[in-house]
């Protein structure tokens, strides 16, 4: 009976729990004996510490120690794992955070001190009666300011508060191409900084077991593999082996749960200090905002070169990347390898030259999120298609369609190294197909007849506008030796792992090394492994997240874990059908070669009423009374699968805007997506993801944006100032599709969960935009409250 | 998000309830719904020996008609409770209720607890300026009326004494043929406004067009340090035919006089622009409501 199930919208395995409340977060576990811990962070952004006296904290009722930095001396500071340039030997001047900070802090939300008490309110009571002498000192936070001669200085190793300065493309190229260009358009572009706001909040436990000697770990993160890996092998000096971490259910990350963070090796060291006792620690939202990463925050200047006619034949940007006070885990890859690569976008622009100057300032950290240098890179090539047409008079649909790579391409490298890694290790685009994608979503839209809404709305008091964003994305990150250690320096390699266990019942226990925030793997990997191997959904649990038990993974990022550890699932599937299909031979007294797989039924060829089902044969290979000679009993395969090439998604993304005259309001009127994200596992699943996308990709157009005071203070300090959008701000989006499987991987399939947040951003400026082009308007800056859209409007509206 | 230890106490009684906070010393706050006070708690921006829960005091709760054809609203009566009673026949009432916070802030919510906070970006109180409501205050020495334009008197202040306990918020009836309206703009992550403007305009009688308007009030909210009226805004109005032009000049003076206020959301030049368009908007409204 084969079962249909590849491909299903079948309903999430996840939701009955969630919904009902019933999920199980780092905060719902209990423990016996569970202490509490609460941080004492910086209220500046920039001060030398004198002295920190936690005496009269430690007789506060209920607490039971008090630390601080000096107290996890003996912990390495975190491990920068992404250094940019990789093996090329660029320099980069690492800062990274210690436990606690020890004589100088630098930005407002810097860990200091840390109380462990019997509840969490004892804690928190006692934060209050920590003193801390701090010498404040001057502070930075614009990351170009940073740079400039007389800026605070925040680093000894770091002059000018640069990290690195990295390069990519053709130089040379580059700049011949700029000086026979016909036309040139230069534009200083704003990514403005973000917070992540996942719905949970970080936070961990630690517990250190004295009779084992060893530890483990609740923590609510994207990598809990890596995160072991991480803090034993850098950090905290524990063996490997003496570490298990789990992440539980995690509410949501957005690329901020991918990283080392100093309380998850702060929670190890207090347990032990504490004789044993496990230590929770839980992130209060204000934290998050200041003490978990953000993510953008880029200043760049573009320029673009073409001929009279349209055609794209340079691209060179130079960027500020701001990362904060010290760095996070891969702090320095973002903004570098997962910006520079994709900035030729669908277009076969010939030469580009990309240099990125990382800065140190007196803010939060910055890394990785949602897109990761993706959405950053669109935005600047998204924006400078529109100034091109603008500047040209021509008309955005067409001069994309003129500068996209034609279907007969691929795969497909760029002639001027863009997808190069340092060790030569080059990617090609596997596939694309991009001009049906831009028609679909331009009919749906009405683009051509959008003049007549534009009178009308003319009439009404508005602007009208429309816009378009041609995406590419590379996500399904891998392989290897393309990111690893000698590629862009990845500090690690990029396979995935699944393990297949078939029990004597017939029910199947699926493990995997990748994980989910949200993702809904306990579904869609369930369906992968029920279609191969011809069982039903509801028989399939899959399980991850929980180093013991499940085979290593490098975890969930860069939308890779259907197209990599969808494909190990797929792969340890397989060879699960492969020994089955082997032992059914030995069953039915048949030679493997004539062993017909239907779905779960393994029957001999032309007999069909010789058949055994996979429930059968799994139950005479685990009890191995009977295996043939040199077989080993139990059905239980496992595959480690290294990718050979990202995935490549794209599609064109249109919105449609009315802007108010008077107040600069923007109403988001309709949203238009036509994504081509290959084969789908779930097509529920995918629709879900794009949804998310859109509202977070929308939400920095319109909303979002962290704001730092010229002292470092956070001023969007809370969601009482920093605007998380709500569903109800949204039209309904209109979704459509093409299907271009990657050949990358057996499933075809590609990766879904960033391509929403890097396509709509430039869709919406680019709609306000040309609603207020008659008014001679280029560019804003996000986001677009009504205040920046009034004061475009009025600079330029000419008083009638 | 952990409030410092605090003690709770929840009377039975108004009367118990104004005992609670008659000493002296210890600092004491009513809480009501608990939308404002809690938050600040919580983010320890306020510390309170005792917390004295008046919301489920049923003395306290609800609208009822007055004599005059008014209303009297109770001020514990939560925003919800008012979008289901009669008070949204006042179109700017209509108008402001429906865009305060979420759905779950206007369960908890009160009309009493929203202007004792006297956050000078709340939207209530430039509906409540444009009424002409009366705070109705009660203490162990008994009630006293605070005319609103005389109650809200800087950010975070009122002209409540820390004995006292708003009661009720006195309506007066509209006059005959009256229209009024609300609008803002919404700082997008609190919903609070970055400018909003009540008006209410009335006139003795006639026909619209050829009618002189006698009663022009213009509440404005999110723009100074606390929700004033548009003085001249209304003088300039009063006793004219509010013709779109003459709307259009007066609104003009929707902020003046007053210090605008600026914030990472909304700069001064723009909160004052806004005052100025929002004024306009909600005196045209008011006025093709106006019968």
């Amino acid at each position: 009976m084969a079962v249909d199930v590849l491909g299903a919208p079948v309903k999430r395995k996840e939701d009955p729990r969630f919904i009902r409340g019933e999920g199980n977060y780092v905060d719902d576990i209990k423990l016996p004996g569970m202490v509490y811990a609460a941080v004492l962070r910086s209220p500046y952004a920039h001060a030398n510490i004198r002295t920190v006296d936690t005496s009269r904290a430690k007789g506060m009722p209920g607490v039971v120690g008090v630390y601080t930095g000096q107290d996890f001396m003996d912990y390495n500071p975190l491990p920068n794992a992404w250094p940019a340039g990789g093996a090329a030997g660029l320099q980069n001047n690492n800062n990274m955070p210690r436990v606690l900070a020890t004589d100088s802090v630098k930005w407002t939300g810097e860990g200091v001190a840390v109380v462990v008490a019997e509840s969490v309110e004892q804690a928190a009571d006692a934060l209050n009666e920590i003193h801390v002498d701090y010498e404040p000192l001057p502070a930075v936070v614009d990351a170009e300011k940073a740079t400039q001669p007389g800026a605070p200085q925040l680093h000894e190793n770091a002059p000018n508060n640069i990290v690195f300065t990295w390069t990519l493309g053709n130089k040379d190229g580059t700049d011949e191409a700029f000086a026979k260009a016909e036309v040139v358009v230069r534009q200083r572009i704003i990514n403005q900084r973000l917070i992540p706001n996942a719905m949970e909040t970080r936070g961990d436990i630690g517990w250190y077991n004295p009779g084992n000697d060893d530890y483990t770990e609740w923590m609510s993160s994207q990598t809990p593999h890596i995160q072991r890996l991480l803090l034993t092998a850098f950090v905290t000096g524990i063996p490997e082996h003496k570490l298990r971490v789990i992440a539980p259910d995690v509410g949501g990350a957005f690329g901020s749960k991918i990283y080392c963070y100093a309380d998850m090796a702060m929670v190890l060291s207090l347990s032990k200090k504490l004789g044993g006792r496990p230590v929770k620690w839980i992130e209060t939202r204000r934290e998050n905002y200041n003490a978990t990463t953000h993510g953008r925050d880029h200043i760049t200047d573009l320029e673009l070169a073409s001929t009279r006619e349209g055609t794209v034949t340079a691209l060179r940007v130079k960027t500020y990347a701001n990362l904060g006070g010290r760095l996070s885990t891969i702090a320095a890859g973002t903004p570098t390898t997962l910006y520079g690569h994709i900035l030729s976008g669908p277009y076969g622009i010939p030469n580009v030259w990309c240099e990125v100057i990382g800065v140190y300032t007196n803010t939060a950290f910055v890394d990785a999120y949602r897109g990761a240098g993706r959405p950053e890179a669109t935005y600047v090539l998204e924006r400078g298609m529109d100034l091109l047409a603008a500047e040209l008079e021509m008309d955005p649909a067409a001069i994309r369609r003129k500068n996209f790579l034609p279907p007969d391409v691929f795969p497909w490298k760029h002639p001027g190294g863009l997808f190069r890694a340092p060790n030569g290790a080059e990617l090609a685009i596997d596939s694309g197909n991009y001009t049906p994608a831009l028609d679909k979503a331009l009919t749906m839209a009405g683009y051509y007849e959008i003049g007549k809404a534009k009178e009308e709305a003319r009439r009404r008091g508005k602007y009208l506008g429309i816009g378009i964003s041609s995406y590419l994305e590379v996500c399904g990150v891998a392989p290897s030796k393309w990111i690893g250690a000698v590629g862009e320096g990845w500090g690690a390699a990029m396979w995935e792992s699944a393990n297949i266990k078939v029990h004597l019942t017939g029910k199947v226990v699926v493990t995997m090394g990748t994980s989910s925030h949200g993702q809904s793997h306990e579904t869609t990997m369930a369906q992968i492994v029920a279609d191969r191997l011809g069982v039903p959904l509801d028989d399939v649990v899959v399980q991850h997240s929980d180093t013991q038990g499940t085979p290593f993974g490098y975890g969930t990022y860069g939308s890779r874990s259907a197209a990599v550890g969808g494909t190990a699932a797929f792969k340890a599937a397989e060879k699960v059908r492969d020994k089955a299909r082997r032992m059914a031979a030995h069953m039915l007294e048949a030679a493997v070669d004539d062993i017909v797989v239907d779905g779960g039924n393994y029957s001999v060829r032309g007999s069909a009423d010789k058949k055994k089902t996979i429930q059968e044969i799994a139950f005479a290979l685990d009890l191995g009374f009977d295996v043939p000679e040199g077989m080993e009993p139990f059905l239980d395969e496992t595959a480690y699968y290294d990718a050979p090439n990202c995935t490549f998604p794209f599609g064109t993304h249109v919105a449609i805007v009315e802007v108010d005259r008077e107040t600069g309001a923007v109403d988001l009127k309709r949203y238009i997506a036509v994504d081509d994200v290959g084969k789908k596992i779930n097509p529920l699943v995918v629709d879900g993801q794009i949804h998310g996308g859109i509202a977070q990709g929308v939400g920095q157009a319109l909303w979002e944006g962290a704001v730092y005071g010229e002292d470092g203070q956070l001023l969007s300090g809370s969601m009482l100032d920093y605007a998380v959008p709500r569903a109800g701000w949204f039209p309904n989006f209109e979704l459509d599709e093409t299907v271009t499987p990657s050949p990358v991987n057996p499933l075809g399939v590609k990766g879904v969960g960033e391509t929403g947040t890097i396509a709509s951003p430039p869709a919406v400026v680019n709609a306000v935009v040309d609603a207020l082009a008659p008014l001679g308007v280029k560019h804003i800056d996000m986001p677009l409250t009504p205040q920046a859209v009034w004061r475009e409007m009025r600079a330029r509206e000419v008083k009638a | 998000m952990i409030p410092a230890a605090f003690a709770y106490k929840r009377p039975k009684t108004l009367d118990e309830a104004l005992g609670l906070i008659a000493g002296d010393g210890a600092e004491v706050k009513v809480l009501a719904g608990g939308q404002s006070i809690l938050p600040l708690l919580k983010l320890r921006l306020g510390s309170v020996d005792q917390l004295v829960d008046i919301g489920r005091l049923e003395e306290l709760r609800g609208v009822r008609r007055t004599d005059d054809g008014g209303f009297a609203i109770g001020a514990a009566t939560t925003y919800t409770e008012l979008l289901d009673s009669p008070v949204v026949e006042l179109a700017c009432m209509a108008d402001a209720l429906p865009t305060i916070a979420d759905v779950q802030v206007r369960n908890r919510g009160t009309i009493g607890g929203s202007i004792a906070h006297a956050d000078p970006a709340s939207d209530l109180p430039a509906v409540l300026l444009a009424l002409e409501a009366t705070v109705v205050a009660r203490s162990q020495k008994g009630d006293r009326s605070i005319p609103i334009t005389s109650f809200f008197s800087g950010p975070f202040q009122t002209a409540l004494a820390d004995n006292e306990i708003i009661t009720e918020i006195r309506l007066p009836a509209p006059s005959e043929g009256y229209g009024s309206a609300y609008v803002n703009i919404e700082q997008p992550a609190s919903g609070y406004a970055i400018a909003g403007v009540a008006a209410v305009l009335g006139h003795s009688g006639g026909v619209m067009g050829s009618t002189i308007i006698e009663d022009v009030r213009v509440g404005v909210t999110g723009v100074a340090d606390h929700a004033y009226r548009a003085s001249a805004v209304e003088n300039a109005l009063r006793g004219t035919d509010c013709s779109r032009d003459r709307i259009a000049r007066a609104s003009e003076q929707a902020a003046q006089g007053v210090e605008v206020n600026g914030d990472i959301h909304a700069d001064r030049e723009y909160r004052t622009a806004m005052a100025q368009v929002l004024a306009r908007r909600a005196i045209e409204a008011a006025r093709a409501r106006s019968a």
